[in-house]
C-alpha cells in the first residue's frame, strides 16, 4: 500500500534574508513498506524525522531523494497527485485547524466536493462517514461546540467520506485530553478493522501503539527499530535510550523480570502479566 | 474584550426563515433596506414596522434575543438622535442654555432612530436565519457574472466562509492571550494613549503568530483534501430555487410596491 | 498562611438565561509549601478555579484570601497578588511575544516596575533555574522547541518570584522526553524553593507519581480532596466522571481478582514490582 526506498527530505535552512544556509536531514534513508489492511504505528520523540515523513505520503512534500509508492503511484508524479491525496488521507494534529466547514456535515462533504462527486452522493458519503465514527447525531451542530476527541473524529469523517484506502494520523491525540484520546483510537480501530483501511498512526503515547500490527521507531531521521508490539516493547532499555515510554505493565513485568522473575518480555497487557505470574507460581 | 456580541449571529431552529433560498434572503435584505428609504413619512415606518415584525415572527427567533442584540448600537443611536436632536435648524420647541431643540429636530431625531433600528433588525432577521456559509455561497452565486470579467468569485467566498470560522476561534484566542499576559503583570487599562498602544504588543505579537501558524496548518489539510480552486468542484448545498422562494419574492415585490405607494400618496 | 477560598462559586453570564456555574460553592485551604495536583476533565471547572487564585476572575459568590488578606478587599493589591501566585497558562504560544527570550522573561518583572538591571538579573535567574541553555538566551523564543518554549514560559512567571506557582497542563503536547524534563523541573522547585505548587493534569501517572495532595474537580465542585492513595481508593467513582486510577491500580486490582492477594494502592510501577515479588 506505502512503499518507501531509500527515502531522504533535506529540509533548506535559511538565514534572516532568506538565503539558503544549508540543509537540515529531517528524514535520513527510510525504507519501508505497509501492506494493504495493515495497523501501523510510528512511534519517535519530537523532532525525530516522523512527521515529516507522514507528509510524503500524502506528497505535501516530495523527497529529496529515493521515491515513495502509493497504492504503487509514485509520489513524485504529478499525473498522479489528486489520485494520490484522495487514496491516502490525512488527520493533523490541531483539530482547530483542519476543519474547514460551519456546520459538521458541511466540512465531511468539503472533500468530496472538491473530488467533484455528484451532489446526492455527496450526501449518502457524508451520512456513512459520520456513522462509521459515531458523529452522525452531531451533523447539524459548529465545529466550535465539539470536544477536541469529536472535533478530530469529524475530520476523520472528512476523510473517510473521500473513500481512501489509507489514513496517516500525524500525532491525531497529541492535543486531546484522555477521554478525547480514547475516542480517536477507537474509531481508527474500527476504521481498520471493519472497513478494512490501512492506518498510519503517528503517536509518541505507547499504550496506543499496542494494538498496532507493526511499529517502526524512528529517531534521528532514521528507523531505529521495528517489529510487532511485543517483540519492539521487550526492548524496555532501548526505547529508553531514545527517551520513549514503555505501556506501564510492560515496564512492570520488566521490573519483575529484572528482579529474577522468570516471566516472558514484551508483556503487553494485565491480562498476560496475571497469566504469566499464575503460570510460575502453580509451578 | 468580544463578550456578549450576539449581534447578528445564527439561531439554530426551524421556520419558513430558515428555509428560505439564502440568495432570497440577501436580495430581501437589500430591499427592505431601500425600503426604508423610499417611505418617508411615519406611516410608512408604521407598514416597514409591521413587515419586519411580520417576519421576526415568521423566524422563530424569539422577539427578546432581537432587542438584545440591539443593545450594542445604543450608544451609536444615541449618538445620532443627539446630532439630529440639537443641529437641526427650524421651528424651537425647547430652548435650554446652548442647546435647541427644534420640531423639524425632533421629527428627524426619531425618523433616524426608526431608520437605524429597522435596519439593523432587518440586517440581523437574515443573518440570524442564515448559516454563514449559506450567505457566502449566495454572494458566490449572485455576484458569479462576475467570473467573467476575472473577479475570483469562488476564492473570495472561500476566504470569507473561512475568515468566518476562525473568527470565534481567534476571538477565545484573545482571551487566553490576555489572561496569560495579566498573570505576568500587564495593564490593559491604561488610560494613558501611549501606554495603551504599547501595551497591545504583547497582545497582538502572539495572536498574530498562532493565525499565521493556523492559516499554514489550515492551507496544508485543505490540499491534503483535494482543494484545487472552484475548478471542477461539485457542491454539497447546491443553490436551487423551490416554489417557497418564488412566493418570498413575489412578497418583496409587493412590499415594495406598497412602500412606493404610500410614498405617492402621502 | 497559604490561599484559601470560602464558599466561592463562580457563574458565567450571571442573570441571564445562559448562566452556568462555573464553580459552585467552593471551600478549600492551600497552605504554603505544599504540592498539589488538580484533576478533572474538561469542562470541570478547573481552569475556573486558578484563575481565581490570583484574581483574574473575581468570584461571584464568596471569598479568596491571600495571607489572610480578603482578596476583593479596597485596599488589597492586586498587582501584588499575580507576582505572589504565578500562573502558567497551558500554550506558552500564548505569551512569548519579545524578540529574543531573556527579553521575553524580562516583561513579568518591568511590569512590577522593576529596575533594568533588576529585571535582567531575575530574568537571567529564571532561566538558569529552568535550564534553559545559554546559547538559547539571544534567540527568538518562537524558534525554540516545544519543550524549550514550555521553559522559557515558566521561567517569565518565576521571574516575577512567585509563592505559589500555579500551572495548568504544563506537559501537554509535549513527547515523553520533553514531559518527564519539566515534571522533574517542577519538582526540584518544590523540593528547593518550597515554593507551593498547584499541577493541573490529566495524567494520572504524572500526579501519583510527584504530588502530596490531590484535589478531583467535577461540574465545579470540588468532589475529593485527599492525599493520592486516597483519592485513587475511588477509582470506580473516578470512572463515572471520565477520569482513571493510574494504571498500576488496574493491574493490581486484576491481579487481587485472580486471586494473588497483592495491594491494591500502589501508584507507581516501582511500587507495584515491589508488592509482587513479596507473593511470589
Amino acid at each position: 500500500m506505502i512503499k518507501a526506498l531509500h527515502l531522504i527530505h533535506d529540509y533548506i535552512k535559511r538565514d534572516e534574508e532568506g538565503n539558503p544556509q544549508g540543509t537540515i536531514r529531517a528524514v535520513d534513508d527510510v525504507s519501508l513498506d505497509v501492506k494493504p489492511g495493515e495497523f501501523v504505528a510510528i512511534l519517535g520523540h519530537n523532532g525525530s524525522g516522523k512527521s515529516t515523513f507522514a507528509k510524503h505520503i500524502n506528497a505535501l512534500l516530495y523527497p529529496t531523494e529515493g521515491t515513495v509508492w502509493v497504492d504503487g503511484m509514485d509520489t513524485n508524479d504529478d499525473a498522479h497527485l489528486w489520485e494520490i491525496r484522495q487514496e491516502a488521507g490525512m488527520i493533523f494534529q490541531n483539530p482547530d485547524n483542519q476543519i474547514i466547514g460551519q456546520v459538521v456535515e458541511e466540512d465531511v462533504g468539503f472533500g468530496p466536493e472538491n473530488m467533484g462527486v455528484p451532489t446526492k452522493e455527496i450526501w449518502e458519503r457524508v451520512e456513512e462517514s459520520l456513522k462509521a465514527v459515531g458523529m452522525w447525531e452531531y451533523r447539524k451542530k459548529s465545529p466550535n461546540r465539539l470536544s477536541g476527541g469529536q472535533k478530530q473524529r469529524v475530520s476523520i469523517a472528512g476523510v473517510i467520506a473521500m473513500h481512501p484506502k489509507c489514513i496517516v494520523m500525524d500525532e491525531p491525540t497529541a492535543m486531546l485530553d484522555p477521554s478525547g484520546r480514547k475516542e480517536v483510537i477507537r474509531a481508527a480501530r474500527a476504521l481498520n478493522d471493519v472497513e478494512k483501511i490501512t492506518i498510519l498512526l503517528i503517536t509518541h503515547y505507547m499504550e496506543e501503539a499496542i494494538y498496532a500490527d507493526r511499529i517502526f521507531v524512528m529517531d534521528a531521521g532514521k528507523v531505529a527499530m521495528q517489529g510487532t508490539p511485543r517483540e519492539v516493547f521487550s526492548r524496555v532499555e532501548e526505547l529508553r535510550a531514545l527517551h520513549l515510554d514503555v505501556p506501564q505493565v510492560t515496564l512492570l513485568a520488566h521490573e519483575l523480570r529484572r528482579a529474577g522473575l522468570a516471566i516472558p518480555e514484551g508483556i503487553l497487557t494485565k491480562e498476560e502479566l496475571a497469566e504469566a505470574l499464575l503460570l510460575r507460581n502453580g509451578e | 474584550m468580544f463578550k456578549g456580541m450576539t449581534l447578528g449571529q445564527y439561531y439554530q431552529t426551524d421556520s419558513a426563515l430558515h428555509r428560505l433560498d439564502p440568495r432570497v434572503k440577501l436580495v430581501a435584505t437589500f430591499v427592505y433596506i431601500i425600503s426604508l428609504f423610499v417611505v418617508d413619512s411615519f406611516a410608512g415606518y408604521a407598514f416597514a414596522g409591521l413587515f419586519l415584525f411580520a417576519l421576526i415572527r415568521l423566524s422563530h427567533v424569539p422577539f427578546r434575543y432581537m432587542v438584545r442584540g440591539l443593545r450594542g448600537i445604543l450608544f451609536l443611536l444615541l449618538i445620532t438622535m443627539a446630532f439630529n436632536l440639537f443641529l437641526t435648524p427650524g421651528e424651537a420647541l425647547v430652548k435650554f442654555w446652548i442647546f435647541t431643540i427644534t420640531k423639524e429636530g425632533l421629527s428627524f431625531a426619531v425618523k433616524m432612530a426608526i431608520r437605524l433600528i429597522f435596519l439593523i433588525m432587518g440586517s440581523s432577521i437574515m443573518t440570524l436565519t442564515t448559516t454563514p456559509n449559506q450567505l457566502t455561497d449566495a454572494l458566490e452565486s449572485l455576484l458569479s457574472p462576475l467570473k467573467k470579467i476575472h473577479v475570483p468569485v469562488h476564492e473570495i467566498s472561500m476566504m470569507m466562509s473561512i475568515a468566518l470560522r476562525f473568527i470565534p476561534i481567534l476571538m477565545e484566542e484573545t482571551d487566553k492571550i490576555e489572561k496569560a499576559q495579566l498573570a505576568r503583570g500587564a495593564d490593559f487599562e491604561s488610560k494613558n494613549l501611549v501606554k495603551k498602544v504599547k501595551s497591545l504588543v504583547p497582545l497582538l505579537v502572539p495572536l498574530f503568530i498562532g493565525a499565521f501558524r493556523r492559516a499554514n496548518d489550515l492551507a496544508m489539510a485543505m490540499e491534503a483534501r483535494c482543494y484545487r480552486g472552484g475548478e471542477g468542484r461539485t457542491k454539497m448545498k447546491p443553490l436551487i430555487y423551490h416554489g417557497n422562494d418564488y412566493q418570498a419574492y413575489a412578497v418583496l415585490t409587493v412590499y415594495l410596491l406598497c412602500c412606493a405607494a404610500i410614498r405617492i400618496v402621502l | 498562611m497559604g490561599l484559601k477560598l470560602e464558599n466561592v462559586s463562580y457563574k458565567y453570564e450571571q442573570g441571564t438565561a445562559m448562566e452556568v456555574a462555573a464553580l459552585d460553592n467552593v471551600s478549600v485551604e492551600i497552605p504554603d509549601g505544599q504540592f498539589i495536583g488538580l484533576i478533572g476533565h474538561t469542562g470541570s471547572g478547573k481552569s475556573t478555579f486558578v484563575q481565581m487564585l490570583n484574581g483574574l476572575l473575581r468570584a461571584t459568590q464568596g471569598h479568596v484570601y491571600y495571607d489572610g488578606e480578603d482578596i476583593d478587599g479596597e485596599n488589597f493589591d492586586r498587582k501584588g497578588l499575580r507576582a505572589n501566585v504565578g500562573l502558567v497558562f497551558q500554550y506558552p504560544e500564548h505569551q512569548l511575544f519579545e524578540t529574543d527570550v531573556v527579553a521575553d522573561v524580562m516583561f513579568g518583572p518591568r511590569n512590577l516596575g522593576l529596575s533594568e538591571e533588576e529585571c535582567r538579573a531575575r530574568a537571567l535567574e529564571a532561566l538558569n533555574a529552568v535550564g534553559m541553555p545559554e546559547r538559547f538566551y539571544e534567540q527568538s523564543p518562537f524558534d525554540l522547541s516545544g519543550g524549550q518554549k514550555r521553559r522559557a514560559a515558566i521561567a517569565g512567571v518565576l521571574a516575577m518570584h512567585p509563592k505559589v506557582l500555579v500551572l495548568d497542563e504544563p506537559t501537554a503536547g509535549l513527547d515523553p522526553k520533553g514531559r518527564d524534563e519539566i515534571l522533574e523541573l517542577i519538582s526540584a522547585m518544590h523540593r528547593e524553593r518550597r515554593m507551593t505548587i498547584l499541577l493541573v493534569s490529566h495524567s494520572m501517572e504524572d500526579v501519583a507519581r510527584y504530588v502530596d495532595r490531590i484535589m478531583v474537580m467535577n461540574h465545579g465542585k470540588l468532589i475529593f480532596d485527599d492525599a493520592p492513595r486516597g483519592v485513587f481508593a475511588h477509582y470506580r467513582e473516578l470512572e463515572e466522571i471520565g477520569l482513571a486510577a493510574p494504571q498500576m491500580t488496574y493491574i493490581m486490582q486484576y491481579l487481587k481478582e485472580k486471586g494473588m492477594p497483592v495491594r491494591t494502592d500502589v501508584l507507581t510501577v516501582e511500587e507495584a514490582a515491589a508488592e509482587i515479588l513479596q507473593y511470589v
